[in-house]
Formats: C-alpha cells, structure tokens, sequence
C-alpha cells in the first residue's frame, strides 16, 4: 500500500450553535416532550395487560402461535394420539414423557396411557407439532401459565385434554388427520386405499 | 380473598366470645388480629405495589425483560419499574437466562445480599430447569439452590407471561405476607412427579373456550 493509497477523513468542523451543543439537546427534547404530553399517543402505545389481551388487540395469531400445548380429541372423545414416539423424539429439549399401552380400542395398536409434557423444560418450538403424524399434539395460544411450583407445570394428559377442551372454540383442530389409523391396528379393507380419503 | 377473610373474622369473633376468658382476653386477641390485618391489607399492600426486581439477565430473556420495562408493556403499571443492579436495594430476584455452574456461587452472593423479605422469579425454561442445555454446566434449575417463589415458562416467556408472574408474586406477598426465604426454601429436588388431579389454572387473561 503506498501512501496516496490512505484517504485521510477530517471531522467536519462546528459552527458555533453546534458548538454549544444545546441546540441539539432541546431538539432531542422537543420529541421527549411531545411524547409525554400526548395523551392520545401514550394512551395508545401502553398495553393494558391484564384488562386489555393480545386477542382484544387482534395481534395473536392464534392460528399459529406457540404457546401451551393440548392434546387433541378425534370425533369420538378419545384421544387422538397413537403413542408413536414421535414428537419426544423430534423434542430438541426432551421434555415429553410418553408411557404406551394397548389400545382398547380396535382401530389403532397403541394409545398413550401417560402424557406428560414439561412445560417449563419445553421452548414452544412447535417441532412434536410438525412431527406428529397424527395431528394430535397442537400448541395453543395460550401463553399466560404460571406456577409456583414446578411439578404444577408438568402436564398430564388429562390437564392437556383440558386445554383442548377449553381451546378448541378460539383454535380449532386445524389439520384433519391423514395418517390412516387402520394401518397401525387390525388392518382391513383400508390398506387397499391407504390414506387417500381423509377420515374427516 | 376478601369473602375469604369475612369468614375467618366470623369464625374466629365466634371462637374468641365462647371461649372461657371473655372480656380482655377477648380484647387483646381482637387487638392481635386488627394488627395482622394492618399487616395484611396495609404494609403487605405496599409491598406488593412496590416490587423492585434485581435484573440478573444472561441470556435472550433478558430481552424480554427489558421489552416488560419498555413502554409498550410497562412494568411500572406494577409498581415494579424501579430495576436496581445493586442487590442491597432490591426485593425481587429476577433469574433471566441460563446459569452456568460457574455463574451459581455469584448468583447466590448476590440473592445473599439482597435484604429480606425477598422473592425470586425464575423467568424462562432455562433458569426454571436447564432447558435445551442439558448439560453438566448448566445448573438444570436454579431452585435447586435458591428458594424460587414463581416459575415462568417460556423460551423466552412474552411480557405478558412475566407480568402474570409478577401478578402471581403479588398474590404470593398478599396472601402469604413475609416469611423468611429459609422457611420457604425447598432444597433440592431431582425428581419431580407431576400431580394427577388438580385442574390447570389458565391464567388470568386467558378468556376460555368460545
């Protein structure tokens, strides 16, 4: 690099008012106080919380909004998941404990006897959602849980069937099962069509 | 809560007249419990309006925390505007963000110093149990070496869901009052069995089903 190479940037120079700096500081301010004594305007940026909801606002997407989960129910009541494991797998922080056992029911193998989810280990990234072949573990816009212990937060599955209950009216089952049931459990006439009607 | 304590003035009134001692007895029991609701709906109001929180955040929950101070959410609605970084100022122990083995002896020298009563928030699913960080220098919870008060989950929890915890200590200081973070104090736990009967409490925002 030779010298002429260097470009040599000088501060510009300030004119006297610049020099006082006050100037600068009253226009600065000219804006703080415009701001405090516009009622409307601070009335408006301040968010009444507890009165006054994202939902009020219509800022939550509660079609996709990653808050607390719920297990859904198919058209008959029963829990819709079929215990395949497959959201505790995809899970990057391990916080969904499934014990399977055999279903009652004729039309699947399996059916979670327990669900519990940690939601205080869980960060709401919705990957057992996508992972779910199912549909039957959704996340809610639900985002007010608190706790003061930490056993309250691990929900089982008869809290998480409740958050269902309690969810379906603002979101409801969004994705209709495509994963024919019939293919797990005693395999019928289904297999002939697999999974080209949807069941619901 | 008020109902509640109608009730136990009741009870306690018909307790105190049918008992054996009667008169000053009577008079210095009632005296006892003017000063415990004194305490109650006086001092313990005060507190509870005037929770100022120790803001040790590590992590991107510190973010959040910072957004619940802003403007737009506004913790000073609360009382709780007023974020001291010294702890000797300081009622509330805010935990944002995860805490590395390392990190543990500063964050219980600093709950050290801060002057009883106090209460510990543990904002997030990192602080609350370790989170994603599973790992031997991670602590997996910091209620495994301070006594917290109030879990907010979340990665991280939107300011809505701090304030709910900051309206759940409220309650905790309302109802409870002061007791010393000793006899609070849980220890640690490593295994946790989650409760199979109790209904889930929702929330106070949350509007329910239709």
């Amino acid at each position: 690099m030779r010298d002429d190479d260097i470009i040599v940037l000088k501060e510009p120079e300030l004119t006297p008012a610049e020099r006082l700096y006050l100037p600068q500081i009253l226009d600065g301010l000219k804006t703080t106080l415009r701001h405090m004594f516009d009622l409307q305007r601070r009335h408006a940026v301040v968010h009444q919380y507890p009165e006054q909801t994202r939902e009020d606002t219509g800022e939550l997407r509660t079609a996709n909004y990653h808050g607390v989960h719920r297990l859904n129910k198919d058209p008959d009541g029963r829990v819709a998941c079929v215990a395949c494991f497959m959201c505790s797998t995809a899970c990057p922080a391990h916080c969904i404990h499934i014990e399977a056992g055999e279903s009652p029911w004729p039309d699947r193998e399996k059916y979670p006897v327990q669900f519990d989810i940690d939601e205080l280990r869980c960060i709401y990234c919705g990957l057992c959602e996508e992972a779910c072949p199912v549909d039957a573990i959704e996340l809610t816009p639900l985002y007010e849980l608190v706790s003061c212990t930490r056993e309250e937060l691990i929900l089982d599955k008869e809290k998480l069937l409740q958050i269902y209950e309690e969810t379906k009216g603002i979101k409801p089952r969004r994705n209709p099962p495509v994963t024919d049931y019939g293919l797990t459990g005693t395999q019928g006439l289904d297999v002939a069509e697999p999974n080209m009607k949807r069941k619901v | 809560m008020a109902a509640r304590g109608v009730q136990v003035e009741l009870k306690r009134t018909a307790e105190l007249t049918s008992a054996p001692g009667g008169g000053s007895e009577f008079a210095l029991s009632r005296l006892d419990y003017l000063i415990d609701q004194l305490k109650r709906h006086g001092i313990n109001w005060a507190r509870r309006h005037s929770l100022w929180p120790m803001p040790f955040a590590t992590a991107c929950c510190g973010i959040e925390l910072m957004a619940t101070g802003a403007s737009r959410y506004d913790i000073a609605r609360f009382g709780a505007e007023a974020m001291r970084f010294t702890p000797r100022q300081c009622d509330v122990l805010i935990v944002a963000g995860r805490v590395a083995m390392k990190m543990m002896p500063v964050l219980q020298k600093i709950y050290i110093q801060m002057p009883e009563p106090k209460w510990v928030i543990s904002m997030g699913a990192c602080a609350s149990t370790g989170g994603v960080f599973d790992t031997y220098a991670v602590v997996q919870g910091v209620d495994q070496f301070l006594p917290v008060d109030v879990y907010v989950p979340g990665c991280p929890p939107r300011p809505e869901t701090l304030l709910e915890g900051l309206m759940r200590l409220q309650q905790i200081v309302a109802e409870d009052g002061v007791r010393s973070s000793r006899e609070r104090g849980r220890g640690l736990r490593l295994t946790l069995q989650p409760p199979r009967t109790d209904r889930v409490e929702l929330g106070a925002g949350f509007r329910g089903a239709e």
